[in-house]
């Protein structure tokens, strides 16, 4: 298997007129966490599924662990765990039969079968309440099963689609902490979709922004927010009225400029030199309280993304 | 592939089975089943349950409503409960899936029903205790064995038709007792409604059959229709499609 987990070149897919995922070429290295930023509704649950070989693209490619997503669908899952939108437990099933009815499906020999669900049912915390209905669980416990679902036939590669949703802030950490450890004891290649930077930040190596089907940006994290600090420069200060704001905007290094939140924001040109707005700014009789180039983390970088695609 | 059908099989058959959470919970439900088919039922016939073949018709409703329910919840309730995405995304393929759901639903309707009449057979002996040991005649063994079979996998695989169209598990068992009541009761209905000669000329000429041949040709039909519906139910579970849906 070559270095990349998942390739994608141009991968496009139509639902009538709407194009859930226009063009995507994308490169997930083996082993990494991948995380898939987007609102609600960008595409990226399709490309899942497109990845999986549940749907057809339109046009492009899709290699997933060296198969191709549209001539071996079949290898492709194989070879995959999936956690998708639902967690897909049979809630009238106890947590352990939900267990042993996809090591079955995975053909895991009998003690080997005892023996993965005993250790990841163990790992989670969820060992002493195997016996019970999944339906009485909460949310948190179903989705942590879903999981461990999701890596019991040791998969290569594992697709989590916004795998800590609807869980409150507690169970959520819980969760991540979990899913960190595992995937890293397990060494599989993670591909998780979510819209909170918060958790993107924390669990991915890699990230990638996708909005209305279309990859903005792929990098890691800090790349992501290295490249918003660039572009950005936060003033805040008395006497910035909207003269201020249009005449610092005419200026060669300012792309944009904007008040909001009592601080005036500047998307800046690349290269250009800063320090004369600031002495522009002082010279029109701003009291400058602050200065602040860049300092934006994972969400105003995906903001500054997703906006100026907008 | 045979391994896949089965373990979805398992799978379903334990969901029905202990969906109450234990097996002590789910057997109270069975139980009651088996005496309203294995004790009531037979109490009511007497004897005439095993020296007339006719008389086992009743338990010819057992795989027909366990068959149906099972293949509608089995496929029209995965998708409701949103776990049939998460079975397609993996390594099994559409036609273990499909088979597996229709091998349970059969198991549980053709099974449940051989029971019940076993229940029964033992129910009428014990209440003519002291006439000797009362027992099937052939025929009856046959159409129980036989015509119980074919009978849950036409109901199976029509019902997985009808399951993998309808957008709820209720309209889908909606939609199968229609199409159960109509196959049963129109031919019925349509016998009433015939004039008096007519139906006698219809019975005169039923007398003079070969019953044997009849059975034969009966089962031959019977079994092209279920493999009929099951290429039907094969060509439409398709994973894209049902993605999509």
């Amino acid at each position: 298997m070559s270095d990349c987990a998942i390739r994608t070149t141009d991968l496009t897919r139509d639902f009538g007129k709407l194009r859930a995922v226009d063009r995507l070429s994308l490169e997930v290295p083996a082993g990494a966490i991948f995380g898939f930023l987007g609102p609600n509704g960008s595409g990226k649950t399709t490309t899942i599924r497109l990845l999986l070989g549940l749907l057809e693209p339109t046009s492009g490619t899709a290699t997933v662990l060296g198969q191709d997503a549209r001539t071996d669908p079949g290898a492709i899952r194989d070879r995959c765990g999936a956690l998708l939108e639902y967690s897909g437990l049979y809630e009238r099933m106890t947590a352990q039969d939900n267990l042993e009815f996809y090591a079955r499906v995975w053909h895991l020999r009998p003690a080997e079968r005892r023996e993965r669900v005993r250790d990841l049912l163990t790992g989670l915390g969820l060992w002493d309440r195997r016996g019970e209905i999944v339906g009485s669980w909460s949310r948190g416990m179903k989705q942590k099963l879903a999981v461990a679902r999701a890596l019991l036939h040791r998969p290569a590669l594992v697709f989590l689609d916004e795998p800590t949703a609807g869980l409150d802030p507690i169970a959520a950490a819980a969760l991540r902490d979990d899913l960190t450890r595992l995937a890293r004891r397990e060494g599989v290649t993670v591909f998780l979709t979510t819209h909170n930077l918060a958790e993107a930040e924390k669990l991915c190596d890699q990230v990638g922004v996708i909005r209305s089907g279309r990859l903005l940006a792929v990098g890691r994290p800090d790349e992501l927010r290295a490249q918003a600090r660039r572009d950005r420069m936060e003033i805040t200060g008395r006497g910035i009225d909207e003269r201020v704001v249009q005449l610092v905007g005419t200026q060669p290094a300012v792309e944009a400029a904007e008040m909001g939140e009592g601080r005036l924001t500047l998307r800046l040109r690349d290269g250009q030199d800063t320090s004369p707005l600031v002495a522009l700014l002082v010279r029109e009789g701003v009291a400058i309280d602050e200065v602040r180039k860049g300092g934006a983390d994972l969400e105003e970088a995906f903001m500054a993304l997703v906006g100026t695609d907008a | 592939m045979i391994a896949d059908v089965l373990t979805i099989a398992w799978k379903d058959l334990r969901e029905v089975l202990l969906q109450a959470g234990t097996l002590r919970r789910s057997l109270r439900g069975l139980v009651f089943s088996f005496l309203v088919f294995g004790v009531f039922l037979p109490l009511q016939i007497g004897p005439d349950l095993v020296r007339e073949p006719a008389a086992i018709l009743p338990f010819a409703w057992v795989p027909l409503l366990l068959a149906s329910g099972m293949v509608a919840d089995g496929i029209a309730g995965e998708r409701e409960r949103h776990t049939l995405e998460t079975l397609l995304a993996s390594r099994l393929s559409d036609r273990s899936i499909l088979l597996g759901k229709i091998v349970a639903a059969v198991a549980y309707g053709w099974g449940f029903m051989l029971v019940s009449a076993l229940v029964g057979l033992v129910t009428v002996n014990v209440a003519n205790a002291g006439h000797g040991i009362l027992l099937y005649e052939p025929v009856a063994v046959v159409l129980l064995g036989g015509f119980g079979l074919l009978g849950a996998g036409l109901v199976a695989c029509g019902g997985a038709l009808v399951a993998l169209r309808a957008p709820t598990v209720r309209q889908a068992a909606q939609n199968m007792n229609l199409a159960i009541f109509a196959v049963v009761l129109v031919p019925v209905l349509v016998l009433q409604v015939l004039p008096l000669d007519v139906r006698r000329q219809v019975v005169t000429a039923l007398n003079g059959l070969d019953w044997v041949t009849i059975g034969v040709g009966a089962a031959v039909l019977l079994a092209l229709a279920d493999l009929l519906l099951l290429a039907a139910a094969m060509a439409r579970f398709q994973r894209a499609r049902l993605i999509l849906d």
